[in-house]
C-alpha cells in the first residue's frame, strides 16, 4: 500500500475520533512519505484515548502539515524520501498496524544502516515542527516534586550528585509531616488552576491521602492488573513460534479487556495504565522503575502543571523468569537500592521536565523521605550552592515556586 | 553539538582524566615504531585474551571523573599498565549478541540479535585456527547463555563445520548439572531483561555437561559447590574461564560479561552494581594471567565494552536504561590493551572502529581476516 492511494474507509477500524481526524486529512496523508506516515498514525490511532495535551499537539501537527506547499513539504520530507525500505515493509498492513510497522522498520532501519540518516531525518523534523508550534503560555510554573528513600534509615552517600549543579542544597529541612504538606501544596495548586490532568501524583508503594483535584496512580493500586499481565505473559511465552518480538507485539495490541481490568470510569487512565505495564520495560517487576517510567511518561504526554512522584522500596532482584512469573511474590525488599535508583530517577524527572514548555521558569524539588536533605531547582534559588535554612517541606515548597 | 562532537568530546574527557588520574601519556607523544614483539617464535608463544565489558556501560559511570568511583581497578591496576584507545565507535546494530558477533568477524553484523543463528561472516576463531592450524583447543569462548552460543562459529562457506571456537555458556552448564532444586543457585541464572523470557534453542558446538570433567578436570560436585560461593553470572564466566586457562591454556580465549545488562531493568542501582562486578572480575583476570605459568609474560589482553548506553539527554531514550537510540553515547566506547608487547600507559586519541579489533589481532597473531570490513589500529603494527 502506498500513501497516495489511501482511502479513507481503510480506517474503518480506527476508534471514531481518531477516524475523523485522518479521514478530514487525507489528502494531507496521500503526500507524505510512507516511511514517516505509520509513525503519525501510530499515535492518532490512540487519539480517543489521549490526554488533552497530546490531542492538541496531534491537531496542531495535523495543520501544520496540511498548510505546507508542495515545495515545502518536498523540502521537509527530503531526508525521508531518501531512506529506503522493503518490498516486505511496503505491503505490510502499516494503516490498521502502524506500530507494528514502526517496529519492524525500526529492524530494517538498523539492518541497513539507515538509522542514523532516519534520526537525523526525524530531528530535524521535530524541531521545525517545534518552532512552528510556539508554545502556549502556562497559568502557572510548572512544578515537579520527587519524594525518595522510603524506609532508609540513614545513608552516607551524596544524594542529588546530579542535580546540585542546578540548584539549592538544603541540608537542615525539617521532615515532620513533609509528604502531607507536599501533597497539600500540590493539591492546592489543582484547586488554583484547574486543568484536566494537569496534576498528578505517583505512587510506587500505597497512596496517602491526596486531593480530590490529583489525577493518582499508584504501584499497589495496580497490583491486580500487574498480576494478570504477568499471567498473560507466562500463557503467551509457552505458545510455539513466541520470540522476544513476537511477544512485544503481543504486548502492544493487549487491550484493558483482555486483562480484565475493572473500568475506573476514565478510559484515557486506564489506557494509560495499561500502557505504563505494557511498554515500560522493567515496570511490571521493578516498583521503582514503574514511578520512573510512569513519571517520564505523565510528562511527555500530559504535559501537566504539577507531578509529585514518591518513590517505594522495590523488591530484591531475582532472577527475570521468576520476577516476571511472580511465583514468590514480593516480601523481600531492597531499600538502600531503591534510594539509588530513585536518586537517578528525580534526576530523569527533572530532565523531562525541562523538555517541556516554559522550562525556564518551571521549579523542581527533591526531598529524602523523612530526614533533612532536599534540593530544589528553581529561577529564583542559587545554583550549586548549600543552604542551612531549617525550613519545613512547605515553607521549602513556597520557596520554590514563589 | 553533533554526534561527531559528542564522541569527540567523550573521548577526550577520557583522556583528560585518565592524564590527570592514572598518569598516561598521549600516544602520539612517543615514537611511532611498533610495541609489539616480532617473530614466528614470539608468535607461537603469544596468549591472547579478549574481555567485553559488557553488556552496554556509559561512559559517565566509568571512565568520566563521575564515574571512576566505580571502575577502581581499571584506573588504580589497569590503566596505568594499558595501552588506552579513547574513540572507539560502533557504527553497526546495538544489540548485545550482533554487537558481539561484529567484534568477532570484524563486520558489522545484521543478524537478528534475538535468534540463535550464527554470524554470517567468519570469525577470529576460524581465521586464527585455519591460517595458524590451531586445533580446537586452542580457541574458546565463555558466553552469557542468552543466545550466544553461536558465536563461536560462522556459516561462511570459506570454513568447514567444526573450525571455529567451543563455547562454553556457564548459566548453561549450571542449568544442566544442577539437577533438582537450585534455590541457592538462582542468583546465577539470572537473565538480562532485553531478553527475559527466552533462550534460543541451543545449538552447534555448544559445551557438554559431560566435558566438565574431561576438560576442565572439574567433577559436578565441585562445580556446583564452587557456583554457590559466587554471586553473579558474570562471576561464573570467570571462574570458567580461569579454569579453561590452567587445563587447556588456549591461545585465544574470548570472554563475554553480561551483568551490566541488568540495567534494563530500570534499576540504576543495579546497573552500577554491574559495573563493579564487572571492573572488580576484570582485574581478577588480570591477575590470573600473571599468576599462570602458560600466560604469564606472554599475554596480551583486551578489554572493551560492545558500545555503551543512552545519553541522559537523549530525548528518544531513557537514559542509562537502554541503547536503543544509536546516539553518540551509545556508539562510542574505548579499548584497553594491556600486556606482552604493549605499551604501557599510553593513551590514544585516534578514532577507531569496534570492527578494527580483528584485523589489529591478525596482524598481531599473524593470520589474514579477508572478509574483516576494519582495518589493523596503526599503533600495533
Amino acid at each position: 500500500m502506498q500513501p497516495h492511494d489511501l482511502q479513507a474507509e481503510q480506517f474503518s477500524s480506527y476508534p471514531p475520533e481518531a477516524r475523523r481526524l485522518v479521514v478530514s486529512h487525507l489528502e494531507t496523508f496521500r503526500e507524505l512519505p510512507l516511511v514517516f506516515i505509520p509513525g503519525l498514525l501510530r499515535e492518532i490511532v490512540d487519539y480517543d484515548f489521549k490526554f488533552p495535551a497530546e490531542r492538541s499537539a496531534i491537531e496542531s501537527e495535523l495543520a501544520l502539515l496540511s498548510a505546507l506547499t508542495p515545495p515545502q513539504r518536498e523540502v521537509r520530507f527530503r531526508a525521508f524520501e531518501q531512506l529506503t525500505i522493503s518490498p516486505k515493509l511496503e505491503q505490510f498492513d502499516w494503516i490498521n498496524q502502524p506500530a507494528q510497522f514502526t517496529e519492524q522498520l525500526s529492524a530494517h532501519l538498523w539492518s541497513t544502516h539507515q538509522l542514523d540518516a532516519f534520526r537525523a531525518a526525524a530531528t530535524e523534523y521535530g524541531s521545525r515542527l517545534q518552532s512552528g508550534m510556539p508554545p502556549q503560555p502556562l497559568a502557572v510554573r510548572r512544578l515537579g516534586i520527587a519524594v525518595i528513600g522510603q524506609g532508609v534509615m540513614s545513608y552516607d552517600g551524596q544524594l542529588f550528585k546530579n542535580l546540585r549543579a542546578h540548584g539549592t542544597y538544603f541540608n537542615q529541612i525539617k521532615p515532620g509531616r513533609g509528604l502531607e504538606l507536599l501533597l497539600e501544596g500540590v493539591a492546592s495548586r489543582s484547586q488554583a488552576y484547574p486543568v484536566s490532568y494537569g496534576h498528578w501524583y505517583v505512587d510506587g508503594g500505597l497512596e496517602s491521602g491526596h486531593g480530590p483535584g490529583l489525577t493518582c496512580v499508584s504501584y499497589r493500586s495496580l497490583e491486580p492488573l500487574r498480576a494478570s499481565l504477568l499471567r498473560n505473559v507466562s500463557a503467551e511465552i509457552q505458545k510455539p513460534g513466541m520470540g522476544p518480538e513476537e511477544l512485544r507485539t503481543h504486548l502492544a495490541r493487549i487491550t484493558p479487556s483482555d486483562l480484565e481490568m475493572n473500568p475506573s470510569g476514565d478510559a484515557v487512565l486506564d489506557r494509560f495504565q495499561l500502557k505504563i505495564l505494557t511498554e515500560g520495560s522493567g515496570t511490571q517487576i521493578f516498583s521503582t522503575t514503574f514511578a520512573q517510567w510512569t513519571a517520564r511518561e505523565v510528562l511527555r504526554r500530559a504535559q501537566p502543571l504539577s507531578l509529585l512522584v514518591r518513590f517505594a522500596p522495590r523488591q530484591r532482584q531475582r532472577p527475570m523468569n521468576e520476577l516476571l512469573s511472580n511465583t514468590k511474590g514480593e516480601s523481600e525488599v531492597d531499600p538502600m537500592g531503591s534510594l539509588i535508583d530513585a536518586d537517578m530517577a528525580s534526576y530523569y524527572h527533572w530532565i523531562n521536565q525541562q523538555r517541556l514548555s516554559g522550562y525556564g521558569e518551571s521549579a523542581f524539588l527533591a526531598w529524602f523521605e523523612g530526614h533533612g536533605e532536599a534540593l530544589v531547582v528553581a529561577p529564583t534559588l542559587p545554583r550549586g550552592t548549600t543552604s542551612s535554612s531549617a525550613l519545613d517541606l512547605g515553607q521549602l515548597l513556597s520557596l520554590a515556586i514563589s | 553539538m553533533t554526534p561527531r562532537e559528542i564522541a569527540v568530546g567523550l573521548s577526550r574527557s577520557r583522556r583528560e582524566f585518565l592524564r590527570t588520574t592514572a598518569g598516561l601519556a598521549l600516544g602520539a607523544a612517543l615514537g611511532s615504531s611498533s610495541p609489539f614483539v616480532r617473530g614466528e617464535a614470539a608468535r607461537k608463544k603469544r596468549k591472547t585474551i579478549v574481555v567485553t565489558f559488557g553488556g552496554g556501560a556509559r561512559d559517565q559511570e566509568t571512565f568520566a571523573p563521575e564515574g571512576q568511583e566505580n571502575i577502581p581497578h581499571l584506573i588504580s591496576e589497569l590503566a596505568p599498565q594499558s595501552s588506552f584507545f579513547t574513540h572507539v565507535t560502533n557504527h553497526g546494530i546495538l544489540g548485545h549478541y550482533v554487537a558481539t558477533a561484529s567484534l568477532t568477524t570484524g563486520v558489522y553484523e545484521t543478524l537478528n540479535n534475538f535468534s540463535a543463528v550464527p554470524p554470517e561472516h567468519p570469525t577470529v576463531f576460524e581465521y586464527f585456527r585455519k591460517d595458524l592450524r590451531r586445533p580446537a583447543s586452542d580457541t574458546w569462548v565463555v558466553a552469557p547463555s542468552n543466545g550466544f552460543n553461536r558465536i563461536g562459529e560462522s556459516d561462511s562457506r570459506s570454513f568447514g563445520p567444526g573450525m571455529g571456537a567451543a563455547v562454553i555458556l556457564p548459566k548453561h552448564l549450571l542449568s544442566a548439572t544442577a539437577h533438582g532444586p537450585t534455590t541457592d543457585l538462582e542468583h546465577l541464572l539470572r537473565d538480562n531483561y532485553e531478553t527475559p523470557l527466552y533462550t534460543p534453542e541451543l545449538g552447534g558446538s555448544e559445551f557438554e555437561v559431560q566435558q566438565l570433567e574431561s576438560i576442565l578436570r572439574l567433577s559436578v560436585e565441585d562445580f556446583m559447590a564452587h557456583a554457590r560461593t559466587l554471586s553473579s553470572p558474570d562471576e561464573l564466566s570467570v571462574y570458567i574461564a580461569k579454569r579453561l586457562m590452567q587445563q587447556e591454556a588456549p591461545s585465544l580465549l574470548w570472554i563475554t560479561m553480561h551483568d551490566i545488562d541488568v540495567a534494563h531493568s530500570g534499576a540504576y542501582s543495579l546497573y552500577i552494581e554491574g559495573i563493579r562486578r564487572t571492573d572488580r572480575l576484570c582485574a581478577e583476570l588480570w591477575k590470573a594471567v600473571q599468576t599462570e605459568p602458560e600466560y604469564a609474560g606472554n599475554t596480551t589482553m583486551f578489554i572493551l565494552p560492545d558500545f555503551g548506553r543512552d545519553s541522559d539527554y537523549e530525548p528518544g531514550g531513557n537514559g542509562f536504561q537502554h541503547h536503543r537510540t544509536g546516539d553518540a553515547a551509545s556508539r562510542t566506547t574505548w579499548m584497553m590493551a594491556l600486556g606482552a608487547g604493549v605499551r604501557r600507559g599510553v593513551v590514544f586519541d585516534e578514532p577507531m572502529q569496534s570492527v578494527d579489533l580483528v584485523p589489529t589481532l591478525g596482524a598481531m597473531l599473524g593470520f589474514s581476516p579477508g572478509e574483516a570490513q576494519g582495518k589493523p589500529i596503526k599503533e600495533f603494527l
